[in-house]
């Protein structure tokens, strides 16, 4: 039994701003649960004792100590921008947040 | 719209509130949570930005490990365990406010865990706040939204954004359920938030100022009926960025609760925007699977161990808590209770410290900010620390007061042609030609007169009466327009009269 279904394809689609149409929600739905269940397969491997990994080389403490390094000029930051606005990015007015 | 509310007694009387706060704090490091890019208030917009800030492709933060020991000091603070195996997590969403579409947080793994906060109450009551935890993250980018009417996104054309902030190290500090405040729960949420900004300020790990959003809290409120024992539905007002804001914006929620409750509707979850102008809340955005954040492991950093050595060594580095300090200071400072919880609540503990360093006695530095600049202050809507008397002038004031220069009523003059800006206290005294009379010649002469325009009063002091000297005093202080040193010329009355004071 597959661990997602066409609705959880269409909830996440809609988090993730992806427009998808019926059919591609259907093929979606198949291919998802095939990699869906084979990451249960990796789980069911790995035993209680097996810590989840977020990382795949066994570092940890990477810092950067606190010293100003390098920036861009407004001019460039906004270089790659659709449209701009006093050395700001502008954006049209989103309604459903805060 | 305006929403019904009862009156704050009678929400009290029917309904026992429970609170909930999580406080952002930003950091002061010299530089961003993930980047190299500074991190500075009030810059040109965009200057303070790379490719990790912009979110560009390919790009890898790399974790400020000042941001890491502040956020571990302030874990320390609070009483917090510090876990030793923490890490970061991606709490996905789109609004612009972030170019990545993901703000980095963390999510099942704070590094701060399991703390208390003792708060103090203005009459000295002390009641213990439990913290939850205190995770890092980074703070967004600001938008301006632009058209429509007075910044507000409803009417809005479009919305200009601002990536200096985005990237700036942040700790947010959430509490567990507050219960047991009852009526003093506005006040109570005042004070904590309070003793948290003092103790980031203290640790000095965040500029703590608030009008510049250092420190920003959303308060969590919910009422249930006296006796029972599930919360309510709460509500989340957002963005209460002044210790009175924090105050009023519990009160009114719990009014506004009341009222929905008492007609019988169930409180919508929802996020709340306060109004300073109004002192009001309105209905922001519902809470909704938009609010699925599908958090996960950041990849792109690694684990943060934190070795029992490194805390002991940065708990080692911890100033004294401003709890502690302030019991410290009264026992310095000789104040009773009540003088110090006065000075306290005034604001100007920091304030007579620095004027007692400057030179003051403890009871000068009282007298001068308790008695005279708390009040301008007051006056002017302003923190007294704010007023601009610095500590040096009230060593000044009261040295010439000691010398007998200035009389007390003039250097409460001089102290307002410093904050007039007329110049320093001696500037001023020169410039207004302010100075005590301290020849005795034209005392003597104004002392005659006086005795001689109320023969009956100088009978009566000859007599033995010495406390009918105020009379002459006055006369004299008249006809001197107050430069006399009153205590002088009480010596000189009494000497001139043959009488023992």
């Amino acid at each position: 039994m597959a661990a997602i279904n066409r609705d959880d394809v269409a909830h996440l689609a809609r988090l993730a701003h992806i427009e998808m149409s019926p059919d591609e929600l259907d093929r979606m739905a198949g291919e998802l649960a095939v990699i869906v269940d084979a990451v249960k397969s990796v789980s069911e491997a790995a035993g209680d004792d097996v810590p989840a990994t977020s990382h795949p080389i066994p570092l940890t403490n990477i810092f950067r100590e606190d010293v100003v390094g390098h920036t861009f000029t407004a001019e460039e930051a906004l270089s790659g921008a659709p449209d701009a606005h006093e050395n700001r990015f502008k954006v049209p007015a989103i309604l459903d947040e805060d | 719209m305006s929403d019904a509310i009862l009156t704050f007694d009678e929400a009290m009387e029917k309904y026992d509130p429970v609170l909930g706060f999580e406080v952002h704090v930003e950091l002061n490091t010299k530089t961003k949570m993930f980047s190299s890019a500074p991190n500075v208030f009030g810059d040109e917009p965009n200057t303070n930005v790379n490719e990790v800030d912009l979110g560009m492709p390919g790009v890898l933060p790399v974790l400020n490990k000042t941001a890491v020991e502040s956020s571990i000091k302030i874990g320390l603070a609070l009483n917090c365990k510090i876990a030793e195996n923490c890490r970061f997590a991606r709490k996905n969403y789109f609004y612009p406010d972030t170019p990545k579409n993901f703000q980095t947080s963390q999510y099942d793994e704070p590094i701060a865990y399991d703390g208390y906060l003792d708060i103090e109450l203005s009459d000295g009551t002390v009641f213990r706040v439990e913290i939850e935890r205190a995770h890092m993250e980074e703070d967004a980018g600001k938008l301006t939204h632009m058209g429509g009417s007075a910044g507000r996104i409803q009417g809005a054309d479009y919305s200009l954004v601002d990536y200096n902030r985005a990237g700036v190290p942040l700790v947010e500090i959430v509490t567990k359920p507050i219960q047991g405040a009852g009526s003093r729960a506005p006040e109570l949420a005042k004070a904590y938030v309070a003793a948290v900004r003092e103790i980031v300020k203290n640790l000095g790990v965040s500029d703590a100022r608030m009008e510049r959003g250092n420190v920003r809290c959303d308060a969590n409120v919910s009422l249930r009926p006296h006796g029972r024992e599930r919360f309510g539905i709460r509500s989340e007002t957002k963005n209460v960025n002044s210790l009175r804001a924090v105050e009023h914006a519990v009160r009114y929620e719990i009014q506004r609760h009341a009222a929905v409750l008492d007609s019988g509707e169930p409180v919508v979850q929802e996020t709340r925007h306060w109004h300073e102008d109004t002192r009001t809340t309105t209905s922001g955005r519902a809470k909704s699977d938009a609010d699925d954040y599908r958090y996960f492991p950041e990849p792109d950093l690694v684990p943060v161990v934190a070795s029992r050595e490194w805390v002991e060594e940065l708990r080692a580095t911890l100033p004294e808590p401003p709890a502690e300090r302030r019991k410290r200071l009264q026992s310095d400072w000789g104040y009773s209770d009540l003088e110090f919880r006065d000075v306290v609540n005034a604001g100007v503990m920091d304030e007579i410290e620095e004027t007692i360093a400057a030179g003051a006695t403890a009871s000068v530095a009282r007298k001068w900010w308790m008695g005279e600049i708390v009040g301008r202050a007051k006056n002017a809507d302003v923190d007294p620390g704010q007023l601009g008397v610095a500590p040096a002038t009230i060593v000044e004031l009261n040295k010439m007061v000691e010398d007998g220069k200035i009389n007390n009523k003039m250097a409460t003059e001089v102290l307002d042609g410093v904050l007039a800006g007329e110049g320093t206290p001696a500037e001023i005294v020169e410039k207004r030609g302010l100075a005590v009379v301290s020849d005795d010649g034209p005392l003597l002469e104004a002392i005659d007169a006086a005795l001689a325009a109320q023969p009956d009063v100088a009978n009566k002091i000859r007599g033995g009466k010495v406390q009918a000297i105020g009379a002459i005093v006055g006369g004299v202080m008249k006809a001197t327009r107050g430069q006399a040193d009153a205590g002088r010329v009480r010596e000189l009355i009494l000497e001139k009269l043959g009488v023992e004071g």
